[in-house]
C-alpha cells in the first residue's frame, strides 16, 4: 500500500491543473470544493500509505521509489524519487489533514471573493509542493518543492495585491527567503561536493547518511549553518524572521495554513531531516538552540505589544518555531516533530478562529476595537479558548505535552535556555491571554466609533457551518492530540515511530524522575503565572495602557528599523549611484559621446557638400595633380 | 618636314589645361560642356600621338571608344541641361546646388 504514495503528490497536482484550466468557469463555490477534494483524497491516500507503513517491520520503514532521473551530469544524478519513513510520512499526514480542513474553510471564508479560483489554484500548488518537499528523497527535489511553497507563499501574500501593503509583503517575504534559498543551495553544493551524492540514503554509497565519514568536522559545522540560514529564512528565525509577521496581509486561510501550519515548520523538517549529518557537530547544535531560543523569547516579547490579532499570532508562530528550533539544537527531534504536529493543530485553529472573528466584524483585525465576542460567536469563542488554552500550555490540552517535552530537553542540555525557554512560556501564556481577553472578554468596543474615526460596526456574527466545521475538528485535535506521545510507557508512539529515522535523538521522555515531575509543574505554573496576570492586567474597558506596550515592542524590537537603517538606506544609495552616476553619466555618457562624435564630425564634414560642381572638379582636380606629382616625383627621384 | 611627338603631347597638354581651367572657372554648363570636351579630345590627341610613336594601333581603337562615350555623355548632359533650363530658367551651374550639405 505505501507505493501509492506518488498519488499523494498528483492529487493536488491535479486540482491545481483542473482549476487552473476551468476554475474560473465553474467560479464559487465548486472550484472550492474541487481544490478541497483533491487535498481531501490526497489525506486519504495519506492514510492509506501510513497503514501499509505500519504494516512493515519497524527496521524496514524506509520505502524509496525513483520514478526516473531528472538530470544526470557527470558524477551527479538527480532521481524524481519519493521516500516514505515514518518522518515524511509524519509530515504527509498532518500536512494533508489541517490543508484539507483549511481548504474547507475557505469555501466560506472566501466566499465571494473576486479571485475566488485562482486562490483553490495556488492552494492546491501549494500543497503539491509542501508534499513534494517532504517526500522528495534527495536535496535538490526538495528544493524544488522549498521554492514551490516559496513562491505560493508569495503568491497568497500579494493574493490581494491591489494594496500597496500586501504587494510589499509579498515582495518581502520573496526577498527574505531568497537569503535562506541561497544558504540551501551552498548546503547542497557542499554535500555533494564532500559526498559525491544528493540523495538522502538511498542510491549508490547509501546517499548521503551513508557517507558521513566525508563530513567530517569542520565541512559538517558549515553544512549545518548554512542549513540553519535556509531554515532561518524558511521558518522565520532570528535574523530573518521579519518578513512573517507582514505576511499576514494574506487572506487568514494563508496564514493558518502556509505562514502557521505547515510551510515555516518546513525549516524545522529540513534540520530534522539531515540529523545525523546535525549530530556531527555539536556547534551547530549549540547555535540552533541559541538561535531558537533567542527567536522565541525575541517573538513573545514583541507579540505582548502588537494590536493587530493576526500579527499577536504570527509572532505567536515565530515564537513556537523558536521552541521547535531549541528541541532540534538539544538532539531531541522527536519533542520537535511532537511539537510540530500540535502547533499544526492549535496555531492554525487560533488563526481559523481570528479568521472568524474578523469575518464576523467586518475585516476589523484591531484587538482594541473587539470585545465581548463571546456573546456573539459562540462557537467561536469555545473552540478558539481551547486553543488558547492549549499553545500556553494548561495541563492537560495538547501544547502543554509538546512544549513540555522541547523544555525538558532544553534542560537536559543547555539549562541557560532552559531559563528562558521557560520565561519565554510566561510570556506566551500572558501575550495569548491578553488576545483572549481582548477579543472575547468584557464589553463591547466595535460599537462605538474608534479613537481614529474609525466607523461602528454592526453587531458581529457567527461564521457560516463551512467555517465552524474545521474549527471544531481542530479543536478536538488540540484537546486530544497529544495521545500521540504521552510520557509513560507505551503511550510514547510517535517516539517509537520516529526512532528508526532518528537514529541519534537524544530525546528523553517519561514521568520517571522527580525532576521530571518538578519541570513538568514548572511549565503549569508558567502558564498560569503569565495567563493570571494578563487577565487581572487586561480586564475592564481602559484598553490603552502605553506602559505595557512600549515603542520598543510594537516597533519589532527596531529591528526593521536596523535593517534599513544598515541595509536598506545604503542599497537605495547605491542604487541611486548606480543609476545617475554609473548608468547616468559613465554609460549612458559612452553611448551619447559616441552619437556626439558622428553628429559633431558630420557637421564639420558637410561643409565640403557645397552643391557646386566646379569645387567638386576643382578637388578631382588637384588630385590628379597630386597623383601626377607623385608618379613625376617617383620617376625623377626614385 | 615632320613634327615629333612631344609637340603633340605639348598641343594636347594645353588643349586639356584649357579645358580643365575653363571648367573650373565657368559657370555657364553649356560652356563647361565644351571644356569636358576640350579635355577629352586631349586625352584623344594624346592616345592617338602614342599609338604612332610606339606603332600600336591599340591606342587609335581606343579612341574611337572615348568619342562613343563622349557622344553618349553629350546626349544625356544636354538632356538634363534642356530639362533643367525649361525649369529653372537657367543654365548656371552655381544654381545647381540643391545637393549642398
Amino acid at each position: 500500500m505505501v507505493h501509492v504514495a506518488y498519488l499523494m503528490l498528483l492529487l493536488p497536482l491535479a486540482g491545481f491543473l483542473v482549476l487552473l484550466t476551468v476554475g474560473r468557469r465553474v467560479g464559487d463555490p465548486i472550484a472550492g470544493w474541487i481544490g478541497t477534494a483533491a487535498v481531501g483524497g490526497s489525506f486519504v491516500v495519506a492514510c492509506i500509505v501510513f497503514a501499509g507503513l505500519l504494516g512493515l517491520p519497524a527496521d524496514q520503514r524506509l520505502v524509496v521509489h525513483n520514478y526516473y532521473t531528472w538530470f544526470a551530469s557527470g558524477g551527479l544524478s538527480v532521481p524524481v524519487g519519493t521516500q516514505v519513513d515514518p518522518l515524511s510520512m509524519t509530515m504527509c499526514l498532518f500536512i494533508t489533514g489541517v490543508s484539507a480542513l483549511i481548504h474547507l474553510y475557505s469555501i466560506g471564508y472566501m466566499k465571494a471573493d473576486r479571485d475566488y479560483s485562482k486562490f483553490f489554484v495556488y492552494m492546491n500548488l501549494f500543497v503539491f509542493s509542501m508534499l513534494l518537499l517532504v517526500l522528495a528523497n534527495n536535496l535538490v527535489l526538495t528544493f524544488v518543492g522549498w521554492e514551490g511553497v516559496g513562491v505560493c507563499s508569495y503568491f497568497l501574500i500579494a493574493f490581494w495585491f491591489e494594496r500597496d501593503t500586501a504587494a510589499s509583503a509579498g515582495k518581502k517575504a520573496m526577498i527574505y527567503n531568497r537569503i535562506g534559498d541561497a544558504g540551501f543551495l551552498l548546503a547542497i553544493f557542499l554535500i555533494f561536493f564532500k559526498t559525491g551524492t544528493v540523495s538522502y540514503e538511498s542510491g549508490p554509497g547509501g546517499g548521503i547518511f551513508g557517507q558521513l565519514s566525508h563530513l567530517g568536522g569542520g565541512t559538517a559545522t558549515v553544512v549545518v549553518l548554512l542549513l540553519l540560514l535556509a531554515a532561518a529564512g524558511k521558518s522565520a528565525q532570528i535574523p530573518l524572521f521579519n518578513w512573517l509577521p507582514d505576511a499576514m496581509e494574506g487572506p487568514t486561510p494563508v496564514s493558518a495554513l502556509i505562514h502557521a501550519a505547515t510551510m515555516v515548520t518546513a525549516g524545522v523538517y529540513l534540520l530534522c531531516r539531515m540529523n545525523p549529518v546535525l549530530h556531527l557537530t555539536a556547534h551547530g547544535m549549540t547555535v540552533i538552540a541559541v538561535i531558537g531560543t533567542a527567536t522565541a523569547f525575541v517573538a513573545a516579547t514583541i507579540a505582548c505589544a502588537q494590536q493587530d490579532i493576526k500579527r499577536v499570532l504570527a509572532f505567536s508562530t515565530v515564537s513556537q518555531i523558536g521552541y521547535m528550533m531549541l528541541a532540534v539544537g538539544s538532539g531531541a527531534y522527536t519533542a520537535a516533530i511532537f511539537l510540530m504536529v500540535m502547533h499544526a493543530f492549535f496555531k492554525a485553529l487560533l488563526f481559523l478562529g481570528a479568521g472568524s472573528v474578523i469575518h464576523g466584524l467586518e475585516d476589523e483585525q484591531d484587538l482594541k476595537r473587539m470585545g465581548a465576542l463571546r456573546r456573539y460567536m459562540r462557537w467561536t469563542t469555545v473552540t478558539f479558548s481551547i486553543g488558547w488554552l492549549a499553545i500556553i500550555g494548561i495541563p492537560p490540552l495538547s501544547g502543554f505535552w509538546a512544549k513540555g517535552d522541547v523544555l525538558d530537553n532544553a534542560f537536559a542540555h543547555y539549562p541557560g535556555l532552559w531559563v528562558v525557554a521557560l520565561l519565554t512560556a510566561v510570556l506566551t501564556a500572558y501575550y495569548m491571554s491578553r488576545l483572549e481577553v481582548l477579543t472575547f472578554g468584557d464589553e463591547p468596543r466595535w460599537d462605538t466609533v474608534g479613537p481614529h474615526g474609525e466607523p461602528a460596526h454592526h453587531t458581529p456574527h457567527e461564521a457560516p457551518l463551512i467555517m465552524l466545521v474545521p474549527l471544531v475538528v481542530l479543536a478536538v485535535l488540540s484537546l486530544f492530540g497529544e495521545v500521540i506521545n504521552l510520557p509513560w510507557a507505551h503511550t510514547h508512539s510517535l517516539n517509537s515511530f520516529l526512532a528508526p529515522v532518528f537514529s541519534a535523538d537524544q530525546y528523553v521522555d517519561g514521568l520517571t524522575t522527580t525532576r521530571q515531575w518538578v519541570l513538568g509543574l514548572a511549565d503549569a505554573v508558567a502558564a498560569v503565572v503569565g495567563a493570571v496576570f494578563a487577565v487581572i492586567l487586561w480586564r475592564g474597558a481602559a484598553v490603552d495602557k502605553p506602559a505595557w506596550e512600549p515603542a520598543f515592542l510594537q516597533r519589532v524590537w527596531y529591528w526593521d528599523d536596523a535593517y534599513d537603517l544598515v541595509i536598506g538606506r545604503p542599497s537605495q544609495r547605491l542604487a541611486a549611484f548606480c543609476a545617475w552616476v554609473i548608468d547616468g553619466r559613465i554609460i549612458d555618457g559612452a553611448v551619447n559621446g559616441v552619437a556626439h562624435l558622428a553628429k559633431v564630425t558630420g557637421t564639420a564634414a558637410r561643409r565640403l557638400q557645397t552643391g557646386y560642381a566646379r569645387n567638386y572638379a576643382l578637388g578631382i582636380a588637384l588630385g590628379m595633380a597630386l597623383l601626377v606629382a607623385f608618379m613625376l616625383s617617383r620617376t625623377w627621384w626614385g | 618636314m615632320s613634327l615629333s611627338g612631344a609637340w603633340y603631347l605639348g598641343l594636347a597638354a594645353i588643349v586639356f589645361i584649357i579645358g580643365a581651367i575653363g571648367l573650373l572657372v565657368r559657370r555657364n554648363v553649356l560652356i563647361m560642356f565644351m571644356c569636358i570636351e576640350l579635355m577629352l579630345n586631349a586625352a584623344n590627341l594624346t592616345f592617338v600621338t602614342f599609338s604612332r610613336m610606339l606603332g600600336d594601333i591599340g591606342g587609335q581603337a581606343v579612341v574611337f571608344f572615348v568619342l562613343v562615350v563622349a557622344a553618349a555623355e553629350v546626349v544625356v548632359g544636354l538632356g538634363i541641361v534642356v530639362t533643367n533650363f525649361r525649369r529653372r530658367a537657367t543654365t548656371v551651374a552655381d544654381d545647381l546646388d540643391a545637393l549642398k550639405g
